[in-house]
Formats: C-alpha cells, structure tokens, sequence
C-alpha cells in the first residue's frame, strides 16, 4: 500500500511538472493582461487603436497610438518573407531533392549554425556591414531604415523556414514521386507540379513560423531600423517596431504610469499576434500530417 | 525538340535552387568572416580576464563574460529539472487526452513567444511580484522559462529512443513505473537530454530582450557578489558598445571582439552538444 502511495505521489509530481507548462502560458497572458489594463483607465482603447501618433512624452496631450508602430512591425515582417520565402523553399528543395547525401551531410549543420547566431549579432551587422552598403547603394543616411531590417528578419526567419519545409517536403510519400516519373516526367517537374503542392499546407506551416519569428523579433530591428517615431512612410525610412517601443522605452519608464502600462498593452498586442499565427501554423500543420496518414 | 526545352527548364530549375543554396551559405559565410577578420585582432588574455577602463573605451569584457556565464547557470538549473519532468511525465505517464493535447499545445505555444514578451513576464513576476529586483537571479529565471520547450522537446525526443523493451523489462521483475524510469530509462536518456539542453542553454546565452529590464547593467565597476546583484552579460554589452556607447567609432573593435568571443561562446557549448551526441551514437552502436 504504501509502495502504491509512492508511485501515486510520484505520478503527481510529474503531472504537475506538465501542467505548470499550462499555467506558464496563461500566466504570460494574465499577466500582461493585469499590467495593460491600468493603462484603459486613462485612455480609451479607441484612442489606443486608431491614433496615428505614438508620443508618450508630449508636453500637452501625450498620446498612444498603436498603429505607427504596428504597421512597422508588418512592414518589416512582410519584407523579410518577400526574402526569407522564396529563398528558404528553394534551400529546402535544394536540399531535400538535389544535392548529393555528402553536400546534405554538411549543408544541414551549416543551416543550423545560422539559426545559432544570437539575434544581437545579427543587429550588430546590420549597423556595421549591412548598413553601409544599403546607404551606399540609396543615399540614405546611415542604412539604418525598414529595409536594412527587413533583410537581417529574413536571415533569422531563414533556418526555421528551410528545415521545417525540408521536413515537409521529406514527408511527401515516395509513391507520389514515383508515380510522377513513371508517368514520364522528368525529376525538375516531379518537384515543382507533385512535391511541392504535396507538401504545400507543411511548407505554408514553416513560413508562418518564420513569420511569427520575425514579428517577434527585437534586438536586430532594434538595432538595424533607426527608430523614428514618425508614422512609417517607405521602406528607405526609418522604423519603429513594437519590439523596438518597448525595448526603448521599458528602460527609461516610471513603474506605473500610464506610459508603463501601455508598453504592457504593447506586449499583450504582440503576444495575441504571435499566438494566433503559431496557432494558424499549428493547426495547418496537424491538418497537413493527418492527411498523411 | 520538346525534350530538349524540358532537359533546359530542369537544368535550369535546378540551378536556382542550387543558387538558393548558395546565397544561405553566403550570408552565413559572410557574418563569419566578417567578425573573425575584426574581431580577432583585439582578443588577448587582458581583453578575457579584465574589466572594461576609461568610461568603457579600453580594457577588457571579464565581467560580462562571468555575469553571461553566472545567468545561464541559473537558468540551467531552472529550465533542466522543469523541462526534464514535463518530458517525462508527457512520454512516460500521460494518457493521450485533452489535457495531454492541450499540454503539448502550450508547449508549441511558448516556443513561439516572443523574447521581449519573456522580458515583460520576467519584469512582472520575478523583478515586481516576487521582489527579486534586477538581479542574475531574474534575468535567469526569465530566460529559464524561455529555454523550457526547447529543453521539454529535447528531453521527450531523447526519452523516445530508448526502447520499449527497457521498461518493460524492468516492471516484468516486479519493479514499480518510477523504478523502471529510475533505472532503465533515465540512465540511457540523460546524454541526449544534455545534448539538447546544452542546445537551448546556448540560445539562452546569446539572448538580449528579455534581459534587458530583468538585471542587466550598462557598466559595474564589481563583479556580482550575490544572485541578487545586477550583471554585465555579453549581448547587452554587445548592444550598448554598438548603439548606447558615446563614442561608438571609437569602441568599434571592442564591439568586434564582444562579437566574437560571443559567437564562439554559443558554438563552444554547440560543439560540446555535438560531441556528446556523436559519442551516445557511438556507444548505441556498439551495443546495438
């Protein structure tokens, strides 16, 4: 009876251990939800949606609008994955249906050695490498605009992108390929008309991830998009993302103002988005490996 | 003639992803090459073992080197029992049910969370809530809490390989479930439970957001004597000497070398991963 206790207790814990992953995520939520809130007592929600000025510091009327720094998140995000896509489908394709067992072997890691690369780094390069030539090539200042951070977001999207797509495209059953040739169709067109459309909703799966990598990424759009408060014009100008805002400004912030929980608006704001798209990701994703099986 | 367009749209096809190829490796080539040949001038024993001098112009980066080594220690220690035990209770106890599916959701969920979403629950819970203050201990129980999925995955991944048989064996001899866990199964998951914990710790080293509210300091004239102490760390000292410093031209090089002994850092404990995981595959073979 005793020895049965035992194993009961034992079987607690770890089922506590798996429900505290549970009350992690929804305590994120709560969380921010209990620091936004305060923030509604003196502004409208209204205010906070549709304003287009983020100017927490303004002498008068301090104002906090949302969407300046929103349509910069989307900006820079779009403008990775018009890069990170087209590029990291065609790494995946390279990798799963053209290049030798050898050239995988050493190409695979090499994948995983770009997504290793701390995101400062990256932002670092954007201000000493990526910057200057951008500036160079457009006039602009210093490079230090949406586009310099669109291309560093596509390089950290890049490896979530190739090795979720390679592993949907390995998914694709061999039959499909093999049925595809026997009908006569040489290996270029077996990829392009049956294996990709195959591993479509894995391959959409894998850039959704990207995307809500990208979106959630701080330190290089922090670093590489200049951080203009204006509202965003072109892609040659400078941005400030979500991220940035609050990574700026929960620094110089007093606890419990009104400016302090705004910021934690900000981050409820970006975690419903990030959560929607790994949601969106997910579900495409089980749909896409049940049709498999 | 048909054929031959065809033979040419492959060849050419193929081509483009080959060049797809190559431009990933270019990029990875390029940020490599460019943090070697002006990062490795400045590294010398002075710029590992000393602090930085003269309003941070000279010296070396010890400090943030320690405080990046103390924080991920805590880390560790909160992300390997907690990731460890969510593992085991998802691959060796859980029934496939809703909450088991709702589990593994939230673990899917977390993974994606952004960093500076992490930050802001570090802030609340353990700066705020739990009166910890910017300190190591709350900058590495945020990035503790990040690591988790990663951590959850790697130790479930390392829990599947070991065979059916093993447990089996085990609870045929009278052994209860934890007893059978204890010793037939934890013993061969623990070298790939390190590989990919090691992994995620290297994440957890090389991340900046989330500590950035949470205890990391600009500049400590000391090194930290107590978990509550606030800590210089690498990425943030990469940051500040690239975007915050006064005179950013004139610390450029130490940008450089921060840079480097960071990158070499993460693939310092990469290659241990590796390793560890190659000689596991080895020792699998030789009793397979």
């Amino acid at each position: 009876m005793n020895r049965k206790n035992k194993e009961k207790l034992i079987e607690m814990f770890f089922l506590f251990n798996g429900i505290l992953v549970i009350l992690i995520l929804v305590g994120i939520f709560l969380l921010l939800l209990k620091n936004a809130l305060p923030a509604f007592k003196e502004v409208s929600l209204q205010h906070f949606l549709t304003k287009p000025i983020w100017n927490p510091d303004a002498y008068e009327q301090p104002t906090y609008g949302l969407l300046p720094m929103l349509v910069s998140s989307l900006m820079v995000t779009v403008g990775s994955l018009v890069v990170a896509v087209p590029l990291g489908i065609g790494t995946a394709a390279y990798l799963s249906d053209v290049a030798s067992p050898r050239v995988r072997e050493i190409a695979k890691p090499l994948v995983e050695i770009l997504a290793g690369i701390p995101s400062v780094v990256v932002g670092f390069l954007g201000i000493v490498l990526l910057g200057p030539v951008i500036s160079r090539l457009t006039g602009t200042y210093n490079g230090l605009n949406a586009l310099n951070g669109s291309i560093l977001l596509a390089v950290m999207a890049l490896p979530t992108i190739i090795s979720l797509s390679e592993d949907a495209l390995g998914s694709v059953p061999r039959a499909y390929e093999e049925a595809s040739l026997a009908l006569g169709a040489n290996k270029w067109e077996t990829v392009i008309k049956v294996k990709v459309p195959a591993a479509a909703s894995g391959i959409l799966a894998a850039c959704m991830l990207g995307m809500g990598r990208a979106i959630g990424e701080t330190m290089t759009v922090l670093m590489a998009t200049g951080n203009a408060a204006e509202f965003p014009r072109s892609f040659l100008g400078p941005v400030k993302t979500m991220t940035s805002t609050i990574a700026i400004e929960l620094g110089e912030v007093a606890y419990y103002t009104t400016h302090f929980h705004m910021l934690f608006a900000v981050g409820l704001i970006l975690f419903l988005i990030t959560f929607v798209v790994n949601l969106c990701a997910d579900i495409i994703f089980h749909k896409h490996t049940r049709v498999q099986a | 003639m048909r054929l031959k367009i065809k033979r040419i749209k492959e060849v050419m096809g193929f081509n483009t992803l080959r060049l797809c190829m190559l431009v990933v490796v270019m990029i990875l080539a390029v940020i490599f090459y460019d943090i070697f040949s002006k990062g490795a001038g400045i590294i010398s024993w002075e710029f590992l073992t000393k602090p930085p001098v003269d309003g941070m112009t000279k010296g070396g980066i010890f400090p943030a080197i320690l405080g990046t080594f103390f924080v991920t220690a805590i880390t560790a220690i909160l992300a390997v029992p907690l990731g460890m035990g969510c593992a085991i209770y998802l691959n060796e106890y859980a029934r496939d049910n809703g909450l088991t599916r709702f589990i593994r959701l939230s673990i899917r969920n977390l993974s994606g969370v952004p960093s500076i979403v992490y930050g802001l629950f570090g802030v609340t819970l353990f700066v705020d809530m739990c009166h910890f203050g910017t300190s190591i201990l709350s900058a590495g129980a945020t990035l503790g809490l990040m690591t988790l999925p990663l951590t959850i995955t790697a130790s479930e991944e390392a829990l599947k390989t070991v065979p059916r048989s093993y447990r089996e064996g085990a609870l045929a001899l009278g052994a209860t479930k934890w007893q059978s866990i204890r010793t037939n199964v934890l013993p061969f998951a623990i070298p790939g439970i390190l590989t990919g914990t090691i992994l995620g710790l290297s994440r957890a080293a090389g991340e900046t957001a989330p500590i950035l509210f949470t205890g990391a300091a600009f500049f400590l004239p000391d090194i930290p004597n107590s978990i509550f102490s606030q800590f210089m760390a690498l990425p943030y000292h990469l940051y500040i000497m690239s975007t915050q410093h006064h005179n950013i031209s004139l610390v450029r090089p130490i940008a450089y070398g921060t840079a480097l002994v960071l990158i070499a850092l993460v693939f310092l404990m990469n290659l241990v991963a590796v390793i560890i995981r190659y000689r596991l595959r080895k020792r699998g073979m030789a009793h397979g």
